[in-house]
């Protein structure tokens, strides 16, 4: 079942055509990753679907609901994990709930009810210096869940964190996505991350950035780190490789 | 510990300072290098302060009350601008330059045009005391308001939020350490403000009586009651410093 479409959809900033006629579309519990390299017009595209801006053509499909321009539909995290520095973990948390108009109580009971979940147990009162950049991640990812279960739009969720907290974030990443079945579309531009995590990828190239090529990554889920190590996640990796040259 | 004992030998230098010069200003007294009725010493000056206890602590009173209330205002008006001029950008570019130039014009120069407009009550105290502390909390907090992350503004814009959840949720606490650089400079400048206000007409205040003993050449009492103000003054920013650690705790833990 479809849940995001985006239908024909082009921007552009003074005279410059940043996307031209993009389309995609999410089925509900996929994983899609959206791969390009920087400067690809990645963000614009997600700050369509956000609603945070609107296009000079084509449609964004909610359900069947058309959400262009409006925001708050769908969930974003971007690129830093972006918790507020005055507010405790768990008011970070639950700070969608209470911008949708919950009582502050309630908000609360609802975010502490998942941080057994997300590994973020004893984290409730600490401020966010005061944990780690993994924890950090985890915390932003269930902010954005408790924003709407819906849709979520990831924008390079993961690359702020170092070679080594990635790897251990990616698997606890798989692991939590297998129980909250968060149909997610994110940015990377690390062709590895794409393949690892997604069930689908869609490729934007060109100037103006268009969708140019969809690829299904078969694997069976869950997959462990030692994928990257196989046969078949190298031909995935290749086949990328020769389509973004 | 071993932060403690540093901020303990910090204060050792400091306190060392002050006493060697008490000692200095209390020998050139006792020496008879300057006449005592000109520079009364610091022994004069204590026993002044403990003879006249009860009269400074009724107009410390009247002072502290003036002080308050405009220091409240002041509070109130600068926060009510940084608000406005935030939201509306035309008024921002017409007012900021008008609000810089009335930080230009000199306190004692206008207390006398208040008293004379509003008399010798509280009211032209209580003004001049809000024109002068207005102005560090409207700039500090206007600087907090347009400093926040346009990144955090945007996530919650994403969230769905209007310009009033933006506001509460991260221009405002974002702004509260400047807000506070401020408040500890208001506060100050209100126990000044007052005293200058009292000068020029009142019926009772520091001020007031430091007219009446500088009238009467009694320089000790007059010393006194320098070092009450002062030490108000010295009160007062502590105070705000506390305030400040109490509701930023995200703030002193990251220091430490």
């Amino acid at each position: 079942m479809t849940v995001l479409e985006v239908n024909g959809v082009s921007k552009s900033f003074s005279e410059e055509v940043i996307i031209k006629d993009a389309s995609l579309k999410l089925c509900q519990g996929e994983i899609v990753a959206l791969l390009g390299v920087s400067g690809s017009g990645k963000t614009t595209l997600f700050n369509i679907i956000a609603g945070l801006s609107t296009p000079d053509s084509g449609e964004v499909l909610l359900g069947g609901e058309n959400i262009v321009g409006i925001p708050g539909k769908v969930s974003y995290m971007l690129q830093k994990d972006l918790l507020l520095p005055h507010k405790s973990i768990l008011d970070n948390v639950a700070l969608p709930l209470i911008i949708r108009g919950e009582k502050k109580e309630a908000a609360r009971d609802k975010a502490r009810a998942f941080f057994p979940e997300f590994g973020l147990e004893g984290t409730e009162k600490k401020y966010p210096f005061q944990i780690s950049g993994g924890m950090k991640q985890r915390a932003a990812l269930l902010r954005t869940y408790l924003f709407s279960e819906r849709v979520a739009l990831l924008d390079e969720p993961f690359s702020a964190l170092d070679m080594l907290t990635k790897a251990s974030v990616h698997e606890w990443y798989l692991d939590i996505m297998e129980k909250i079945k968060l149909s997610t579309l994110f940015i990377t531009h690390d062709i590895d991350e794409a393949v690892l995590l997604s069930d689908r990828i869609y490729i934007l190239t060109g100037k103006p950035a268009s969708v140019t090529k969809e690829i299904v990554i078969n694997t069976p889920k869950p997959r462990s780190g030692d994928f990257r190590l196989t046969e078949e996640f190298i031909r995935y990796k290749k086949e990328i490789i020769s389509h973004l040259a | 510990m071993k932060k403690r004992f540093q901020s303990i030998t910090n204060k050792i230098w400091t306190f060392s300072a002050v006493g060697l010069l008490l000692v200095l200003w209390q020998a050139v007294c006792s020496l008879g290098l300057v006449d005592s009725f000109m520079l009364p010493s610091p022994v004069q000056v204590i026993k002044a302060l403990i003879a006249e206890a009860p009269a400074l602590a009724e107009h410390c009173t009247v002072t502290l009350s003036e002080a308050g209330a405009g220091l409240f205002c002041g509070v109130a008006t600068g926060f009510i601008i940084a608000v406005i001029m935030d939201r509306f950008e035309p008024l921002y570019k017409a007012f900021y330059p008008i609000i810089v130039l009335t930080q230009t014009v000199p306190t004692v120069a206008i207390a006398p045009l208040l008293v004379l407009w509003f008399g010798y009550e509280m009211m032209p105290k209580i003004i001049l005391i809000t024109l002068t502390t207005f102005f560090p909390i409207a700039v500090g907090l206007l600087d907090g308001f347009r400093s926040t992350d346009p990144d955090s503004v945007n996530l919650l814009r994403a969230m769905g939020a209007g310009n009033g959840q933006v506001f509460f949720h991260i221009k405002l606490p974002a702004s509260l350490p400047r807000f506070f650089s401020g408040l500890k400079i208001s506060a100050s400048y209100a126990v000044v403000g007052a005293v200058i206000a009292e000068w020029l007409g009142g019926f009772g205040g520091l001020g007031v009586y430091m007219t009446r003993v500088r009238k009467a050449y009694a320089f000790d009492k007059m010393f006194a009651v320098i070092i009450l103000i002062s030490v108000i003054s010295l009160i007062l920013m502590k105070l705000v410093d506390f305030l400040h650690k109490k509701s930023t705790p995200w703030e002193r833990s990251q220091k430490e």
